[in-house]
C-alpha cells in the first residue's frame, strides 16, 4: 500500500530535521565509502599479481648450458656443453607425465626483406610447443606444427608487427620473405599480450634452423612448462630432478652452477606471490567485514539517540491518536531512506575516488583498483537491512512508551 | 459523559510503591467545566493521564460516553484517544518542526483525513483561536499564548467529546492566562465538556466545578459561580 501522507510526513520530518539525518547519513556514507576504497585497492594488488603472468605462462622453465667452473671425474674446468635434440628426447622420456610441454630455442638475428620493405629482425627456432609458452594467439594462418619440424620447412609464422611494418597495409598470409638469401614463406600471423618485442618475433621451426645455418643438431636453451596441475612445491622437486639427471647426462659436477643453469627465479616469484595472494584472501574479507560491522555499529548508535531525542515528539504522536504501528513504520521508512540514499552516495564516492586514482598509483603495486558491482550492492543492502533492524528495535520499544512518560521527558 | 468508580493507582518506587490514587468516585456530565486542584503529589495529574488513556488505572470503573475504558490494547486506545479526547499541556507539546498549520492538522491525519480537507479544518480552527496568520509559523517564532492557542485549536480539531487541559496556563503569564481562559470558556459555552488541572484558585475559579484533591482521596467536589475570563482581559 503506498500511502502518499506517510512519505509526506517522512520526507519533512528529514527535511526538518537535517542535522540528525546528515549524521546518521555521514556514517552509513563513510562506512561504504571505507569498504569501496578498501575493497577497490586489495582487488588493485590482486590484479597486480595477476597481470605479472600474462606475458608468458606461469609454468615455463628455461634450462641454460654453459661452460664447467669445477673439474669433474677427471674433466678440466672450462669444458662446453650444448645441449642437442637428444636432450629433447631425454627429458620427454624420463620427465613426460610431469611436463605439460617442452620447446628448445634456437636464435638468429637477420636482416628481413619484402619488396622494399627492409628491417633487423630475429628468427627464433621453436617446437610447436612454443605457442603455448609464449601465450600467442594465432589471428591469420596456423602456428608451426611438427610438420614443419619433420619437414625442415622453410616457413614462418611472423608477430602481428612484423605484418604491420613490411607488408602495410598487405596481408602477410602466404607471402614469402627474404632472409639474407633465404626465402621462408609466412604461414601464420599471430598476436602476443607481452609487448611489442614478442610481436615483434619471428618463429620457425627449430628443425629448419638446425638444417639451414648449423648442420648439426644443438640447442641453445630448452624451456620446459611443468605440468599445471603439481604445485610450485612439487615444481621445485621437479627442477631438482631434472638439474641432477641432466648433470649426470653430461658428466658436470653436482655443486657446478654454470655449466647447467635452471632458472627457478620464476618459481620463487611464483612462491612469494602465492604467499601475499594467500594473505590477501585473508585480509581482504577482514577488511570489508570490519568495516561493515563498523558501519552497522555507527547506525545502531545513531538509531538508539535518534529514537531517544524523538521520544517526546513520539508521546505527542500517540496522545493525538496515532497507533503503535504508524510510530514504528515513521522510524523504521525514515532510516531506511537515509542509509540506503546516504549507502549510494558513499558508493559513488568510493567509486570516484577509486577512478580518480586509478593508474597514477600503479607504481605501488596496485592496478585498476575496482570493487565488482554485485559486492557493492550487497554491502550497500547489508547496511541497510542492518539500520532497518538496528531502527526497528528501539522503535518499536518508543512505540510501547506510555504517552505520558514520553511527554514529562522534556 | 464520565463515570469513574472506585479507582485506584499505585507507583512502584525502589521495592515499594507509592499508593496515588486511592478509590476515586467521580461523575461529570455533558457541557460541565470542571478544575481538579490539589497540591502537588495529590494525584491530580495522574487522574487525568487515567481519563485521557495516557495511563491506566490498577483498580476501579472508568466509562467514558457509556464505553468501559479497560485493558485497552495500545491500538485500541489510540483510536479512543484519537477520537473522544483532546488534549491541552501546560508546555503547549507542539511538534516542534511543524508549522502551526500541520501540528494542527495532526488528528486530523490520525483520524484517515485526506490532505485538502485537513488543511481546511485546521485553518478553520486556526481562526478560532485567532490566528489565521500565523499559520505557517513554526512553534518557536509563536509566544508562548499563541502557541498554547494553537495546542487549543488542535485539541479541537478532532472535534472531541472530552477537552483535558493539564495545567494550559502553568507556562505563562497571568494576562496571557486569562486570555486562554477566555477561549476556553468560549469553548465550553459551545457545549464542550472540560476538565482542567490547575492549581491557581483564579483559574480554578473560571470554571464551573471544583473537585479537590488530597493525598489521592477528593476532600471536596462543589459547584461554584463562574467568573468569566473577559473582565480582566
Amino acid at each position: 500500500m503506498f500511502d502518499l501522507d506517510l512519505w509526506r510526513e517522512i520526507f519533512q520530518s528529514i527535511n526538518k530535521n537535517k542535522t540528525r539525518a546528515l549524521l546518521s547519513g555521514f556514517t552509513v556514507a563513510f562506512a561504504i565509502m571505507l569498504f569501496t576504497i578498501l575493497f577497490g585497492i586489495a582487488n588493485g594488488l590482486e590484479n597486480t599479481f595477476e597481470k605479472f603472468f600474462v606475458n608468458t605462462a606461469e609454468n615455463a622453465i628455461t634450462i641454460r648450458s654453459g661452460t664447467t667452473s669445477k673439474p669433474y671425474k677427471g674433466l678440466q674446468i672450462g669444458r662446453l656443453i650444448r645441449f642437442d635434440n637428444k636432450d629433447l628426447e631425454f627429458l620427454n622420456k624420463e620427465f613426460g607425465d610431469e611436463l605439460e610441454y617442452i620447446t628448445p630455442k634456437l636464435s638468429r638475428s637477420y636482416q628481413l626483406k619484402y619488396k622494399n620493405k627492409k628491417g633487423q629482425y630475429t628468427i627464433t627456432g621453436i617446437s610447436p610447443d612454443h605457442q603455448y609458452l609464449e601465450k600467442a594467439v594465432i589471428i591469420k594462418g596456423r602456428f608451426i606444427n611438427q610438420k614443419d619440424v619433420q619437414n625442415k620447412d622453410k616457413v614462418i609464422a611472423i608477430g602481428r608487427l612484423v605484418e604491420q611494418d613490411l607488408f602495410v597495409k598487405e596481408s602477410a598470409l602466404g607471402k614469402y620473405i627474404d632472409l639474407e638469401g633465404v626465402v621462408y614463406k609466412v604461414v601464420g600471423v599471430f598476436s602476443d599480450n607481452g609487448g611489442d618485442s614478442q610481436e615483434r618475433a619471428i618463429y620457425t621451426a627449430y628443425t629448419t634452423i638446425q638444417r639451414l645455418y648449423l648442420a648439426n643438431d644443438e640447442i641453445s636453451s630448452i624451456t620446459i612448462g611443468y605440468n599445471p596441475k603439481i604445485n610450485t612445491d612439487q615444481a621445485f622437486v621437479l627442477v631438482q630432478e631434472i638439474t641432477t639427471k641432466l648433470k649426470n647426462r653430461y658428466d658436470v659436477a653436482p655443486n657446478d652452477q654454470r655449466a647447467i643453469r635452471i632458472g627457478t627465479q620464476i618459481l620463487q616469484g611464483k612462491k612469494r606471490l602465492e604467499n601475499m595472494t594467500t594473505g590477501l584472501g585473508i585480509l581482504i574479507p577482514i577488511i570489508g567485514f570490519g568495516t561493515l560491522i563498523a558501519g552497522i555499529l555507527g547506525i545502531s548508535n545513531i538509531m538508539i539517540f535518534i529514537v531517544k531525542e524523538r521520544t517526546k515528539e513520539i508521546g505527542i504522536r500517540k496522545a493525538l491518536g496515532a497507533s503503535p504501528r504508524s510510530i514504528v513504520s515513521i522510524i523504521l521508512i525514515e532510516s531506511i531512506i537515509i542509509t540506503a540514499f546516504a549507502g549510494y552516495v558513499g558508493l559513488l564516492l568510493g567509486v570516484g575516488f577509486l577512478e580518480a586514482i586509478g593508474s597514477s598509483i600503479e607504481r605501488y603495486w596496485i592496478t585498476n583498483p575496482s570493487v565488482s558491482v554485485s559486492i557493492l550492492y550487497t554491502a550497500t543492502i547489508v547496511l541497510v537491512i542492518a539500520g532497518a533492524i538496528a531502527g526497528f528495535l528501539p522503535a518499536k520499544k518508543a512505540s510501547k512508551i506510555k504517552p505520558i512518560i514520553a511527554l514529562r521527558n522534556g | 459523559m464520565l463515570e469513574i468508580r472506585e479507582l485506584h493507582k499505585s507507583y512502584p518506587i525502589g521495592g515499594s510503591s507509592l499508593h496515588v490514587l486511592k478509590g476515586i468516585n467521580l461523575s461529570v456530565k455533558d457541557g460541565e467545566m470542571v478544575a481538579i486542584m490539589g497540591s502537588s503529589g495529590s494525584g491530580k495529574s495522574t487522574l487525568l493521564n487515567i481519563i485521557g488513556m495516557l495511563d491506566e488505572a490498577d483498580s476501579g470503573e472508568y466509562i467514558l460516553d457509556d464505553l468501559p475504558i479497560k485493558d485497552l490494547t495500545e491500538k485500541k486506545a489510540a483510536v479512543y484517544r484519537n477520537k473522544f479526547l483532546g488534549f491541552i499541556f501546560q508546555s503547549f507539546n507542539l511538534i516542534n518542526y511543524k508549522t502551526a498549520l500541520e501540528n494542527v492538522a495532526l488528528p486530523l491525519y490520525y483520524q484517515g483525513v485526506n490532505r485538502k480537507e485537513r488543511q481546511q479544518q485546521a485553518m478553520f480552527h486556526l481562526g478560532k483561536v485567532g490566528l489565521t496568520d500565523w499559520a505557517k509559523h513554526l512553534p518557536k517564532e509563536l509566544s508562548g499564548g499563541q502557541n498554547q492557542r494553537v495546542a487549543i485549536a488542535r485539541a479541537l480539531a478532532a472535534n472531541p467529546k472530552l477537552l483535558l487541559a493539564d495545567e494550559p496556563t502553568g507556562a505563562l503569564d497571568t494576562k496571557t492566562s486569562y486570555e486562554i481562559m477566555e477561549f476556553i470558556q468560549q469553548l465550553n459555552d459551545e457545549g464542550k465538556t472540560i476538565l482542567m488541572v490547575t492549581h491557581e484558585e483564579d483559574i480554578a475559579n473560571m470554571c464551573k466545578r471544583i473537585v479537590r484533591l488530597r493525598d489521592g482521596v477528593i476532600m471536596e467536589d462543589k459547584k461554584v459561580t463562574q467568573v468569566r475570563a473577559e473582565h480582566y482581559v
